[in-house]
């Protein structure tokens, strides 16, 4: 994210300042950039004061054994990290984020595109379709997770007359109260809730697709499939891969449909890295502790960002830079 | 154009710095708090959590009669949800200071306070505790000295359904484990789920640990094992033992590790709803079983946790806890006149509100409600009293408690390695 950021400023300051005309001074420059700095105050003392500063903190605090009251006076170094490193839990909190990235990425996006495709076409009510597929990504996360405790209530949810109607006995009273069924469950709620989002970005992203090309293929014999895959989805390339970047890191970071729906239960089996930090850091009060989980969290999605934007998204975001913005 | 544009740069700026800076002292200007002035008017700021009835109504009503009996004392009210109060509070005491009077439930997160050098030892100027019922006191005592002033307090015990009962002919509420254990088989056998849990919670689970332990190892090894840190005496293992005997017997209603406490569907509800033939809750038990399902009224019983043969703990030992309020160090003395005023001379008040238990001596006398009647009876017999565990030790200890009890539940751990668990968090807080 950070990388992002500093390139686009970049990149639009230089476009902004030149310009101005040849009667040029050093002085007049000099006003210019003044004026651009002075500009950047507001956000750049906001973005010290509310990004950098708690990271520093967070950083600073996780290298002490603290119990968030009194003088942070037991430096424990790197303690915190290997605790965390040898607790079970913990790592399967690490497994249960691949879990999620991985089906986010298989299953949910394949079934966004999916919809997409189907909604791309002209269809009587597609405009409705497209409106009640997009509605779950707006509803609040707390409204969702109450929303989906009750469908799964044990005994008397909607999910259990189902099951029983499917002939499906054997998970009635399971769902997000068993700890081999919890995170599939999960999962289901998620897909609910944020398939639209990535349905609504690919329809963008397949409008952007000039009917011609696609018309060209046809006429040179390429069936659907054949249209699809070597036209429709290349193009798409640049969608897909912000796509699949946003389902990362919302993956990562999942917290609140976990907290209300199961509070990470049963027995941890539906815990992730923002729960483990929460319950360390607002339960037990182990400040120190809970600081080095936020820290991991906060590295891995550091990481895999610059990664994934240095590797994967770089032509795109040149692309958007110089011609999408200079003309 | 030349002209203006330098003079609305001017204002942008300005108006930027200006916007800037009353958002800094926004974010600074709350640390302030009060103390005498110069006038002689003392204000004190006043931190509690009753944002529900009969509290929200009640709490202001006293303030003011106080204020207005006493023009020269102003105070400043705060009134946060529970969890909100929490973590406000915890961020107000890592910053070294605390309100000059808020909400406390005494035990291991008042005596972190406490340690830190934040709190007002009162044990010399509270010259009316005599008045106070000991059990009532108790979760405010360090080391013997008293650092707040309860104005509630109540104690867990099993809720029962009298008609479940009387349907899986148990004749009598179960006094000792075994009996118990008995009624849960006689239950199953009716076909009755004998016993609704929030397992999803955790917190309604820690109380069957805690009343084995005090009923097996008893009181003093509890609070001796505060202290050692060392929960791995036989007793601790052996009360572990008795609950999975308990959740080998499958006592609890379908899906409960995911059941929530007062949400639908949850704890309260199966009870209210008569699904469940008891729970094992604190004095408000009833309440939330009337608001999550209905109200079981006459059908609806209390007994206290049964004792277990071998055990050196008493029936009349009970487990539970309260609220109470705590003083800043260096808070105004006006501060502790208005506790007193709170509680001694609103004592009817607050019992008439029917939200609260009596804390002053006598006064369980003026409760009409039945089920409060029957509890404050209990705690007026008591003969010892365990601070809820997840209260009365430091936060990371009660929270293993709530976790490895919640795993021994769920078949995860054993009872050998539910004391290990404890003892390790213990030793590591």
């Amino acid at each position: 994210m950070p990388s992002s950021v500093s390139t686009l400023t970049e990149e639009r300051t230089e476009e902004a300042a030149p310009p101005p005309p040849k009667s040029s001074s050093g002085c007049r420059r000099w006003a210019a950039w003044a004026s651009v700095a002075w500009f950047l105050v507001p956000a750049l003392v906001l973005f010290l004061v509310f990004v950098l500063a708690p990271i520093v903190v967070a950083v600073w605090t996780g290298f002490f054994k603290w119990g968030g009251i009194g003088p942070m006076d037991d430096f424990v170094g790197f303690g915190n990290y290997t605790k965390l490193f040898d607790d079970q839990v913990f790592l399967g909190d690490l497994g249960r984020g691949l879990y999620l990235i991985l089906m986010s990425v298989l299953v949910q996006l394949p079934f966004a595109l999916f919809t997409a495709v189907l909604l791309n076409q002209k269809l009587r009510g597609r405009a409705v379709y497209r409106m009640l597929f997009f509605a779950p990504y707006i509803l609040s996360e707390v409204v969702t997770a109450v929303l989906f405790t009750m469908i799964f209530l044990p005994g008397a949810g909607m999910a259990d007359h189902l099951a029983g109607f499917f002939g499906l006995e054997g998970l009635q009273g399971k769902w997000l109260a068993d700890p081999s069924t919890v995170m599939p469950t999960l999962f289901v709620v998620m897909i609910w809730k944020y398939f639209g989002f990535h349905m609504m970005l690919f329809l963008a992203g397949l409008q952007s697709i000039p009917s011609e090309i696609l018309e060209a293929a046809s006429i040179d014999g390429a069936g659907a499939w054949q249209r699809f895959r070597h036209i429709t989805l290349p193009l798409l390339g640049p969608t897909i891969r912000i796509s699949v970047f946003l389902s990362i890191i919302g993956s990562i970071q999942l917290f609140d449909l976990v907290w209300v729906m199961t509070a990470g239960g049963p027995n941890h089996s539906s815990e992730t890295m923002a729960i483990a930090m929460f319950q360390f850091g607002f339960k037990r009060y182990q400040v120190g502790y809970a600081s080095a989980i936020s820290v991991v969290l906060f590295m891995i999605s550091l990481v895999f960002s610059l990664f994934y934007q240095r590797y994967v998204l770089r032509r795109d975001l040149t692309g958007a830079v110089t011609s999408g913005g200079g003309r | 154009m030349a002209s203006t544009t330098p003079s609305r740069r001017s204002f942008l700026t300005l108006a930027g710095m200006a916007a800037l800076s009353v958002s800094m002292t926004a974010a600074c200007g709350s640390g302030g708090s009060g103390g005498g002035a110069a006038d002689g008017k003392v204000t004190f700021d006043w931190w509690n959590i009753a944002t529900t009835e009969p509290g929200k109504s009640l709490f202001p009503e006293i303030s003011t009669a106080f204020t207005k009996a006493h023009p020269k004392i102003a105070i400043n009210t705060t009134s946060l949800e529970n969890e909100a109060f929490k973590s406000k509070l915890t961020a107000t005491t890592s910053s070294g200071k605390l309100p000059d009077v808020y909400q406390t439930w005494g035990g291991g997160v008042l005596q972190q306070q406490v340690d830190a050098g934040l709190v007002e030892d009162i044990t010399d100027l509270l010259d009316w505790s005599g008045k106070l019922t000991p059990v009532s006191l108790q979760a405010y005592q360090i080391d013997g000295r008293t650092y707040g002033v309860p104005y509630d307090i109540g104690m867990v015990g099993f809720w029962y359904n009298k008609k479940l009962f009387a349907k899986a002919g148990i004749a009598a509420p179960p006094a000792t484990w075994a009996e118990f254990l008995g009624a849960v088989r006689k239950l199953k056998a009716a076909g009755v789920t004998p016993i609704a849990l929030a397992g999803k919670e955790k917190w309604p689970g820690h109380y069957y640990w805690a009343y084995l332990a005090m009923r097996v190892a008893g009181l003093p090894a509890l609070q001796k094992a505060a202290t050692s840190k060392d929960f791995t005496d036989p007793g601790f293992v052996k009360a572990g033992a008795h609950l999975k005997e308990l959740v080998d017997l499958q006592p609890f209603q379908p899906g409960f590790l995911g059941a929530g406490y007062a949400t639908p569907g949850g704890q309260a509800a199966s009870m209210g709803n008569g699904k469940a033939a008891m729970e094992l809750m604190g004095q408000w038990g009833p309440s939330v079983q009337k608001d999550a399902g209905a109200d079981l009224g006459a059908d609806l019983g209390f007994f206290p946790f049964p004792t277990v043969d071998g055990g050196v703990g008493q029936a009349t030992e009970v487990f539970g806890g309260g609220g109470g309020f705590a003083l800043r160090k260096g808070a105004p003395k006006e501060a502790l006149d208005f506790l007193k005023f709170f509680v001694l001379d609103n004592e009817s008040k607050l019992l008439a509100s029917n939200g609260y238990l009596p804390v002053v001596k006598g006064a369980e006398s003026q409760l009409t409600d039945t089920n409060k009647k029957v509890v404050a009876e209990a705690l007026v017999k008591a003969t010892g009293f365990q601070l809820f565990l997840d209260q009365a030790y430091p936060p990371a200890v009660g929270q293993e408690v709530n976790d490895s009890v919640a795993d021994l539940i769920a078949g995860k751990k054993t009872p050998e390695q539910v004391a290990a668990a404890i003892t390790e968090a213990a030793k590591s807080a």
